[in-house]
Protein backbone atom coordinates (compact mmCIF):
# COMPACT_ATOMS: atom_id res chain seq x y z
CA UNK A 1 0.00 0.00 0.00
CA UNK A 2 1.64 4.08 -1.29
CA UNK A 3 2.80 5.06 2.42
CA UNK A 4 1.12 8.48 1.09
CA UNK A 5 -2.15 7.76 0.13
CA UNK A 6 -4.55 10.81 -0.25
CA UNK A 7 -7.04 9.00 2.07
CA UNK A 8 -4.40 8.83 5.24
CA UNK A 9 -3.37 12.51 4.15
CA UNK A 10 -6.44 13.98 4.07
CA UNK A 11 -7.14 12.26 7.53
CA UNK A 12 -3.87 13.62 9.15
CA UNK A 13 -5.42 17.18 7.60
CA UNK A 14 -7.98 16.41 10.23
CA UNK A 15 -6.27 15.46 13.19
CA UNK A 16 -3.81 18.21 12.52
CA UNK A 17 -6.29 20.83 12.16
CA UNK A 18 -8.58 20.11 15.61
CA UNK A 19 -5.67 19.33 17.85
CA UNK A 20 -2.68 22.12 16.48
CA UNK A 21 -5.11 24.76 14.61
CA UNK A 22 -6.88 27.40 16.84
CA UNK A 23 -9.67 26.54 18.93
CA UNK A 24 -11.83 27.99 21.92
CA UNK A 25 -10.31 24.85 24.18
CA UNK A 26 -6.76 25.36 24.91
CA UNK A 27 -4.40 22.57 22.44
CA UNK A 28 -3.66 20.60 25.82
CA UNK A 29 -7.36 19.86 26.60
CA UNK A 30 -8.25 19.15 22.46
CA UNK A 31 -5.25 16.83 23.22
CA UNK A 32 -6.53 15.47 26.52
CA UNK A 33 -9.97 14.79 24.86
CA UNK A 34 -8.09 13.36 21.49
CA UNK A 35 -6.54 10.62 23.90
CA UNK A 36 -9.13 10.29 26.47
CA UNK A 37 -6.46 10.67 29.12
CA UNK A 38 -5.67 13.20 32.15
CA UNK A 39 -8.83 15.20 32.05
CA UNK A 40 -10.20 16.53 35.28
CA UNK A 41 -14.05 15.80 35.98
CA UNK A 42 -16.50 15.91 35.32
CA UNK A 43 -15.37 16.25 31.37
CA UNK A 44 -13.38 13.17 31.78
CA UNK A 45 -17.16 11.43 32.34
CA UNK A 46 -18.39 13.03 29.48
CA UNK A 47 -15.42 12.58 27.18
CA UNK A 48 -14.77 8.79 28.18
CA UNK A 49 -18.09 8.00 26.83
CA UNK A 50 -17.60 9.71 23.79
CA UNK A 51 -15.02 7.38 23.27
CA UNK A 52 -16.00 3.98 24.23
CA UNK A 53 -20.28 4.15 24.92
CA UNK A 54 -21.26 7.28 23.32
CA UNK A 55 -24.89 5.69 23.52
CA UNK A 56 -24.69 6.25 27.32
CA UNK A 57 -24.27 10.36 26.99
CA UNK A 58 -27.04 11.81 28.85
CA UNK A 59 -28.12 15.59 28.62
CA UNK A 60 -26.59 15.51 32.70
CA UNK A 61 -23.30 14.74 31.17
CA UNK A 62 -23.08 18.20 29.14
CA UNK A 63 -25.06 20.30 31.91
CA UNK A 64 -22.27 18.85 34.36
CA UNK A 65 -19.71 19.73 32.11
CA UNK A 66 -21.32 23.75 31.37
CA UNK A 67 -21.57 23.96 35.05
CA UNK A 68 -18.31 23.02 35.43
CA UNK A 69 -17.50 26.24 33.51
CA UNK A 70 -17.05 24.71 29.79
CA UNK A 71 -18.65 26.55 26.96
CA UNK A 72 -20.61 25.20 24.12
CA UNK A 73 -17.72 25.74 21.74
CA UNK A 74 -15.46 24.43 24.40
CA UNK A 75 -17.51 21.26 24.34
CA UNK A 76 -18.52 21.23 20.61
CA UNK A 77 -14.36 21.04 20.16
CA UNK A 78 -13.47 18.10 22.87
CA UNK A 79 -16.59 15.87 21.41
CA UNK A 80 -15.13 16.38 18.47
CA UNK A 81 -11.71 15.57 19.62
CA UNK A 82 -12.85 12.57 21.33
CA UNK A 83 -14.26 11.12 18.71
CA UNK A 84 -11.65 11.59 16.20
CA UNK A 85 -9.22 10.32 18.52
CA UNK A 86 -10.93 7.12 18.48
CA UNK A 87 -11.74 5.94 15.27
CA UNK A 88 -7.58 7.02 14.66
CA UNK A 89 -6.67 4.67 17.42
CA UNK A 90 -8.61 2.18 15.13
CA UNK A 91 -7.58 3.39 11.58
CA UNK A 92 -3.91 3.00 13.21
CA UNK A 93 -4.12 -0.36 14.34
CA UNK A 94 -5.68 -1.07 11.81
CA UNK A 95 -2.67 -0.25 9.09
CA UNK A 96 -0.19 -1.66 11.88
CA UNK A 97 -1.71 -5.09 11.67
CA UNK A 98 -1.89 -4.74 7.94
CA UNK A 99 1.66 -3.85 7.45
CA UNK A 100 2.79 -6.93 10.40
CA UNK A 101 0.25 -9.42 7.79
CA UNK A 102 2.02 -7.78 4.86
CA UNK A 103 5.33 -8.06 6.52
CA UNK A 104 5.75 -4.04 6.46
CA UNK A 105 6.37 -3.75 10.14
CA UNK B 1 -29.21 18.23 19.05
CA UNK B 2 -27.70 18.70 22.54
CA UNK B 3 -25.54 21.49 21.99
CA UNK B 4 -28.27 24.63 21.38
CA UNK B 5 -25.04 26.00 18.96
CA UNK B 6 -25.73 23.20 16.60
CA UNK B 7 -29.30 23.64 16.52
CA UNK B 8 -29.20 27.69 16.18
CA UNK B 9 -25.50 29.23 15.83
CA UNK B 10 -25.41 28.99 12.01
CA UNK B 11 -24.50 32.08 10.15
CA UNK B 12 -27.44 33.58 7.98
CA UNK B 13 -26.18 32.65 4.93
CA UNK B 14 -26.04 29.14 6.48
CA UNK B 15 -29.37 29.22 7.79
CA UNK B 16 -30.71 30.41 4.06
CA UNK B 17 -29.34 27.60 2.90
CA UNK B 18 -30.55 25.18 5.08
CA UNK B 19 -34.40 26.58 4.75
CA UNK B 20 -33.71 25.68 0.62
CA UNK B 21 -32.33 22.48 0.85
CA UNK B 22 -35.64 21.85 2.91
CA UNK B 23 -37.84 23.88 0.69
CA UNK B 24 -36.30 21.76 -2.35
CA UNK B 25 -36.22 18.14 -0.80
CA UNK B 26 -39.45 18.37 1.57
CA UNK B 27 -37.24 16.59 4.19
CA UNK B 28 -35.29 18.45 7.58
CA UNK B 29 -32.06 18.84 6.45
CA UNK B 30 -30.34 15.97 8.38
CA UNK B 31 -28.11 16.39 11.24
CA UNK B 32 -24.95 14.92 9.78
CA UNK B 33 -25.12 17.39 7.17
CA UNK B 34 -25.98 19.96 9.88
CA UNK B 35 -22.85 19.31 12.20
CA UNK B 36 -20.66 19.75 9.34
CA UNK B 37 -21.72 23.40 8.61
CA UNK B 38 -21.06 24.61 12.08
CA UNK B 39 -17.71 26.36 12.47
CA UNK B 40 -16.54 24.42 9.01
CA UNK B 41 -13.08 25.68 9.38
CA UNK B 42 -12.80 23.45 13.05
CA UNK B 43 -13.66 19.78 11.40
CA UNK B 44 -16.90 20.05 8.66
CA UNK B 45 -14.56 21.34 5.90
CA UNK B 46 -11.46 18.56 6.93
CA UNK B 47 -14.10 15.56 8.04
CA UNK B 48 -16.60 16.13 4.81
CA UNK B 49 -12.63 15.64 2.83
CA UNK B 50 -11.54 12.78 4.55
CA UNK B 51 -15.27 11.36 4.30
CA UNK B 52 -15.46 12.02 0.34
CA UNK B 53 -12.12 10.31 -0.08
CA UNK B 54 -12.95 7.25 1.64
CA UNK B 55 -16.18 6.83 -0.23
CA UNK B 56 -15.77 8.38 -3.31
CA UNK B 57 -11.84 8.43 -3.78
CA UNK B 58 -10.22 6.11 -6.29
CA UNK B 59 -10.51 2.53 -5.19
CA UNK B 60 -11.28 -0.99 -5.85
CA UNK B 61 -13.95 -1.06 -3.89
CA UNK B 62 -16.91 -0.05 -5.16
CA UNK B 63 -19.35 2.84 -4.15
CA UNK B 64 -22.01 0.41 -2.73
CA UNK B 65 -19.23 -1.84 -0.79
CA UNK B 66 -17.95 1.00 0.87
CA UNK B 67 -21.55 2.41 1.36
CA UNK B 68 -21.97 -1.02 3.13
CA UNK B 69 -19.22 -0.74 4.87
CA UNK B 70 -19.89 2.26 6.80
CA UNK B 71 -23.21 0.94 7.66
CA UNK B 72 -21.68 -2.02 8.73
CA UNK B 73 -19.87 -0.52 10.97
CA UNK B 74 -22.45 1.79 12.21
CA UNK B 75 -24.53 -1.28 13.09
CA UNK B 76 -21.40 -3.01 15.27
CA UNK B 77 -22.00 0.34 16.96
CA UNK B 78 -25.17 0.39 17.13
CA UNK B 79 -25.59 4.05 15.67
CA UNK B 80 -29.16 3.95 14.96
CA UNK B 81 -28.56 7.58 12.41
CA UNK B 82 -25.89 6.07 10.48
CA UNK B 83 -27.79 2.99 10.44
CA UNK B 84 -30.55 4.40 8.14
CA UNK B 85 -28.63 6.23 6.79
CA UNK B 86 -25.68 3.85 4.95
CA UNK B 87 -28.32 1.06 4.94
CA UNK B 88 -30.29 3.36 2.17
CA UNK B 89 -27.59 4.07 0.58
CA UNK B 90 -26.14 1.21 -0.01
CA UNK B 91 -29.50 -0.75 -0.62
CA UNK B 92 -29.87 1.98 -3.61
CA UNK B 93 -26.06 2.22 -4.84
CA UNK B 94 -26.85 -1.36 -4.66
CA UNK B 95 -30.24 -1.39 -5.97
CA UNK B 96 -30.60 -4.63 -4.04
CA UNK B 97 -31.88 -3.67 -0.89
CA UNK B 98 -32.17 -7.53 0.23
CA UNK B 99 -28.69 -7.93 -0.03
CA UNK B 100 -27.94 -5.57 1.99
CA UNK B 101 -30.61 -6.14 4.85
CA UNK B 102 -28.65 -9.71 4.65
CA UNK B 103 -25.26 -8.56 4.99
CA UNK B 104 -26.66 -6.49 8.55
CA UNK B 105 -28.76 -9.77 9.71
CA UNK B 106 -26.24 -12.31 9.29
CA UNK B 107 -22.98 -11.71 7.81
CA UNK B 108 -21.61 -15.30 7.82
CA UNK B 109 -25.00 -16.72 5.30
CA UNK B 110 -25.35 -13.03 3.39
CA UNK B 111 -25.20 -13.27 -0.68
CA UNK B 112 -21.33 -11.29 -0.88
CA UNK B 113 -18.61 -12.05 -2.45
CA UNK B 114 -15.75 -13.69 0.24
CA UNK B 115 -13.30 -10.39 0.05
CA UNK B 116 -16.06 -8.35 1.19
CA UNK B 117 -17.49 -10.56 3.99
CA UNK B 118 -14.01 -11.53 5.67
CA UNK B 119 -13.18 -7.68 4.74
CA UNK B 120 -16.60 -6.86 6.70
CA UNK B 121 -15.54 -9.12 9.54
CA UNK B 122 -12.56 -7.70 10.15
CA UNK B 123 -13.94 -4.14 10.27
CA UNK B 124 -16.58 -5.41 13.18
CA UNK B 125 -13.57 -7.34 15.09
CA UNK B 126 -11.79 -3.84 15.19
CA UNK B 127 -14.49 -1.07 15.95
CA UNK B 128 -16.29 -3.74 18.41
CA UNK B 129 -12.71 -4.48 20.02
CA UNK B 130 -10.37 -1.53 18.95
CA UNK B 131 -8.14 -3.64 17.84
CA UNK B 132 -7.14 -6.85 15.04
CA UNK B 133 -4.37 -9.67 14.88
CA UNK B 134 -2.16 -10.01 11.78
CA UNK B 135 -3.42 -13.18 11.99
CA UNK B 136 -6.92 -11.40 11.00
CA UNK B 137 -5.58 -9.35 8.68
CA UNK B 138 -3.87 -12.35 6.75
CA UNK B 139 -7.37 -14.14 6.95
CA UNK B 140 -8.75 -10.67 5.19
CA UNK B 141 -5.73 -10.87 2.12
CA UNK B 142 -6.27 -15.12 1.85
CA UNK B 143 -10.03 -14.69 1.06
CA UNK B 144 -8.50 -13.09 -2.19
CA UNK B 145 -8.48 -8.90 -1.11
CA UNK B 146 -5.63 -6.87 -1.78
CA UNK B 147 -3.43 -4.71 1.18
CA UNK B 148 -4.98 -1.73 -0.87
CA UNK B 149 -8.46 -2.71 -0.62
CA UNK B 150 -7.62 -3.31 3.07
CA UNK B 151 -6.39 0.02 3.72
CA UNK B 152 -9.35 1.72 2.16
CA UNK B 153 -11.45 -0.31 4.06
CA UNK B 154 -10.11 0.64 7.05
CA UNK B 155 -10.46 4.25 5.88
CA UNK B 156 -14.01 4.08 5.88
CA UNK B 157 -14.16 2.48 9.06
CA UNK B 158 -11.94 5.41 10.77
CA UNK B 159 -14.46 7.79 8.85
CA UNK B 160 -17.93 6.45 10.23
CA UNK B 161 -16.88 5.25 13.68
CA UNK B 162 -16.24 9.08 14.14
CA UNK B 163 -19.36 10.39 12.44
CA UNK B 164 -21.42 7.27 15.04
CA UNK B 165 -19.67 8.96 17.78
CA UNK B 166 -20.37 12.24 17.20
CA UNK B 167 -24.02 11.29 16.21
CA UNK B 168 -24.53 9.36 19.02
CA UNK B 169 -22.69 12.67 21.58
CA UNK B 170 -24.53 15.14 20.05
CA UNK B 171 -27.93 13.42 19.51
CA UNK B 172 -28.77 13.06 15.94
CA UNK B 173 -32.52 12.94 15.15
CA UNK B 174 -33.24 9.51 13.10
CA UNK B 175 -34.64 10.18 10.28
CA UNK B 176 -37.93 9.03 8.58
CA UNK B 177 -37.42 6.30 5.88
CA UNK B 178 -38.57 9.06 3.47
CA UNK B 179 -35.93 11.43 4.99
CA UNK B 180 -33.32 8.94 4.45
CA UNK B 181 -33.94 8.01 0.86
CA UNK B 182 -33.79 11.26 0.04
CA UNK B 183 -30.43 11.31 1.45
CA UNK B 184 -29.11 8.42 0.41
CA UNK B 185 -29.84 9.95 -3.47
CA UNK B 186 -27.82 13.15 -2.25
CA UNK B 187 -25.11 10.92 -1.56
CA UNK B 188 -24.83 9.33 -4.38
CA UNK B 189 -25.61 12.19 -6.69
CA UNK B 190 -23.07 14.17 -4.71
CA UNK B 191 -20.71 12.77 -2.81
CA UNK B 192 -19.81 14.11 0.88
CA UNK B 193 -18.03 17.37 0.21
Amino acid sequence: MPEDDKKRAAHRALVDRILNGAGQATAGQRARAFGNDGLAPPLDVLIGKVATSPAQLTEADFAAARAAGCTEDQLFELVVCAAVGRSSRLYEAGLAALAEATGGA
Amino acid sequence: MRLEILNHGYRPGTKLLFAIIKLVTRQPVPDAARLVFYRPDFYGARAKEFTHEAMRGPSAWSVADRELMAAYVSAVNENAFCVGAHTATASQAYQDAPKVAAVLADLETAPVEEPLRATLRMLGTLTAEGSVSAADMRAVLAAGTSPQQVGDALAVCAAFDTTNRLADAFGFEVLSPEGFEAGAKYLLNRGYR
